[in-house]
């Protein structure tokens, strides 16, 4: 089969629509992943991630907009796709009584272009249970025998449904290794993940999906203008002491006083001058900008307003 | 069509298979175990089957592979093709290039093979302890192709019938409901006779398991070979593709 032309991205979807028994689980999403990144669809349970995922993979129908994968609609040209794509399902299982290799093998086998199974056993980092049954390994070595999977048939586009979901914390980086290592190789991946972490390690470009919106898109460090956000100062002020002229504000529930000054160094300065001439102690004083996590709670909380309110959490 | 992927997946299910050793050691022990105990129960009378007196011993060997033939296919596929869907297993290969057909003819060629090789079994344990006659020439080959359909029939209908087992934990009790009345009704645990109530008579012409088990008696009995069995068989067979085509699913069900 020609492989597709190289110019279109790899992934384009637009107005993408699906509900389930009238429940709307994606409601109208764009995305578009060009060809070697590795883009993170971030989301809590239930946002319709691998609601999306699994339209790309060709696996349920969408009810309405357009995708398109390699040129290719995943509906409609399902067969066509299935060798240019290497899929790891949220949840999924092998056959129990083969070894690593033979299953690795097995697979590579269904496809017209495999990778050596010996070489994606290493990439993996399965090579010291080559000869192992499958039932034997642990819930991290199986999942990596899921991306071992996916990868026999060398394909262009991988998807990773939740790939390090349950794993501890040495695990979660011995995985992220391993879709670095894919990066490096020039693979486009998609990835689904409820960890922000997560999505800023791995991920050139990350879109928060929530309530099936996406609702912010960028790379790690920009999303939702979190590079653009005003830093907030914070500092709690002794009992009795009334806060400078300029700087009043009902302090915070934990007892701190926060503003997000225009120009932090002016402020900084007036307040910390303020602060010796008096003899007054700012406790805790820190500079704050949001972090992903912020964004990410503020963009995925449905009673808040904006990326800029969530900012001053 | 893609004659080598097909072989090279029966390659993996057999060793799949093998590597199950209960299951595997069930599959072949159950009928050898159901022949001998029907056998010492009920096998020192005669039976009139087709107006000839038959031995119960003889009759059971028939019997026992048709029984054989019937759990490799049809209750060995269902229940391990609900394993496999329950498991992800169904729905990762449906992400893959395998086309659909080279998946189901390796489980359907694989179970060919266990039946026929279930059917030797039987009938040289029947030789060696029973004294039943072993068929040769043009008796052998109706029977072959009696059993070679009968058991891509019976695969057919296990396919279908995991259409209807909500997940694993059910696919045993329903498969066992849907096969163990029929097992009786059809003669293949405990002869008919020439005087069985009307409506199990009925039962038995409906559904193709009676059918299956004349083919088997025509071979070791002696009784005459009918191409309607063959044909019914084939038609039972042929539903159970098109319900397969229709609702199988490759995802768990719930
Ligand atoms: N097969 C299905 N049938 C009915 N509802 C579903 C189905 N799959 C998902 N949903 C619902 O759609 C919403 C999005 O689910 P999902 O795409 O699985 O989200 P995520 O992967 O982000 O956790 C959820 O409310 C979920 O309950
Ligand atoms: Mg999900």
């Amino acid at each position: 089969m020609e492989s597709p032309s190289r110019t279109i991205e790899a992934i384009s979807v637009r107005a993408l629509s699906k509900s389930y028994e009238g429940v709307a689980a994606v409601a109208g999403i764009d995305l578009s992943v060009a060809r070697g990144e590795v883009f993170a669809l971030l989301g809590p349970n239930g946002a319709g991630k691998t609601t999306t995922v699994e339209i790309l993979e060709g696996y349920r129908r969408r009810d309405g907009g357009e995708v398109s994968v390699f040129g290719l609609d995943p509906g409609r040209d399902r067969a066509r796709l299935k060798p240019l794509i290497g899929i790891v399902l949220q949840s999924t299982g092998v056959d129990r009584y083969l070894t690593v290799a033979e299953t690795v093998r097995m697979y590579a086998g269904y496809y017209p272009h495999p990778r050596p199974a010996d070489e994606v056993i290493d990439l993996v980092g399965l090579s010291a249970k080559r000869n192992s049954r499958v039932v034997k390994l642990s819930g991290g070595q199986q999942r990596r025998l899921d991306v071992a999977v996916a990868l026999a048939g060398d394909p262009e586009l991988l998807f990773l449904d939740e790939p390090t979901t349950g794993f501890d914390p040495s695990a979660r980086h011995e995985a992220w290794q391993i879709v670095r290592d894919l990066a490096a190789l020039g693979k486009t991946v998609l990835l689904t993940t409820h960890y922000m972490d997560e999505a800023q390690q791995l991920a050139d470009r990350v879109a928060v999906i929530s309530a099936g919106r996406i609702v912010a898109e960028g790379t790690p460090d920009s999303l939702a203008g979190r590079d653009r956000v005003r830093p907030r100062v914070r500092c709690r002020l002794p009992g009795g002491v009334a806060a400078p002229e300029g700087f009043a504000a009902a302090p915070a529930a934990d007892g701190f006083l926060e503003f997000a000054p225009d120009d932090l160094t002016a402020a900084l300065h007036r307040l910390t001058g303020w602060a010796i001439d008096r003899g007054v102690e700012l406790e805790g004083l820190q500079i704050v900008r949001p972090s992903l996590e912020d964004v990410y709670l503020s963009l995925t909380d449905p009673t808040a307003s904006g990326p800029g309110e969530g900012a001053a959490r | 069509m893609s004659i080598g992927a097909t072989l090279r997946q029966v390659g993996y299910v057999n060793k799949m298979f093998w590597r199950n050793p209960a299951s595997a050691f069930f599959t072949f022990a159950f009928p050898l175990m159901f022949l001998v105990i029907f056998t010492a129960l009920l096998g020192h009378g005669t039976v009139v089957i087709g107006g000839r007196p038959v031995h119960q011993s003889t009759y059971y060997v028939a019997s026992m592979g048709a029984f054989a033939v019937i759990t490799a296919c049809f209750t060995n596929t269902a229940i391990s093709m609900t394993f496999s869907r329950d498991a992800g297993v169904l729905k990762r290969t449906d992400g893959t290039p395998l086309p659909a057909g080279v998946y189901f003819g390796a489980r359907v060629l694989h179970a060919v093979f266990v039946a026929v090789l279930l059917v030797v079994i039987t009938a040289a344990f029947g030789r060696a302890a029973y004294q039943a006659d072993i068929p040769g020439g043009a008796t052998l080959l109706r029977f072959l192709l009696m059993l070679v359909i009968g058991a891509t029939s019976f695969c057919a209908l296990g396919f279908a019938i995991t259409a209807a087992i909500p997940n694993f934990d059910a696919a045993a009790p329903i498969v066992n409901a849907a096969i163990m009345p029929l097992l009786f009704l059809s003669g293949i645990f405990i002869p008919l006779g020439d005087n069985a109530p009307a409506w199990i008579v009925w039962v038995a012409r409906i559904f193709p398991v009676k059918h299956f088990g004349d083919g088997f008696q025509a071979a070791f009995l002696g009784t005459s070979f009918a191409w309607s069995d063959v044909l019914v068989v084939a038609g039972w067979g042929l539903a159970g593709l098109l319900i397969a085509a229709r609702y199988f699913s490759w995802e768990p069900r719930s």
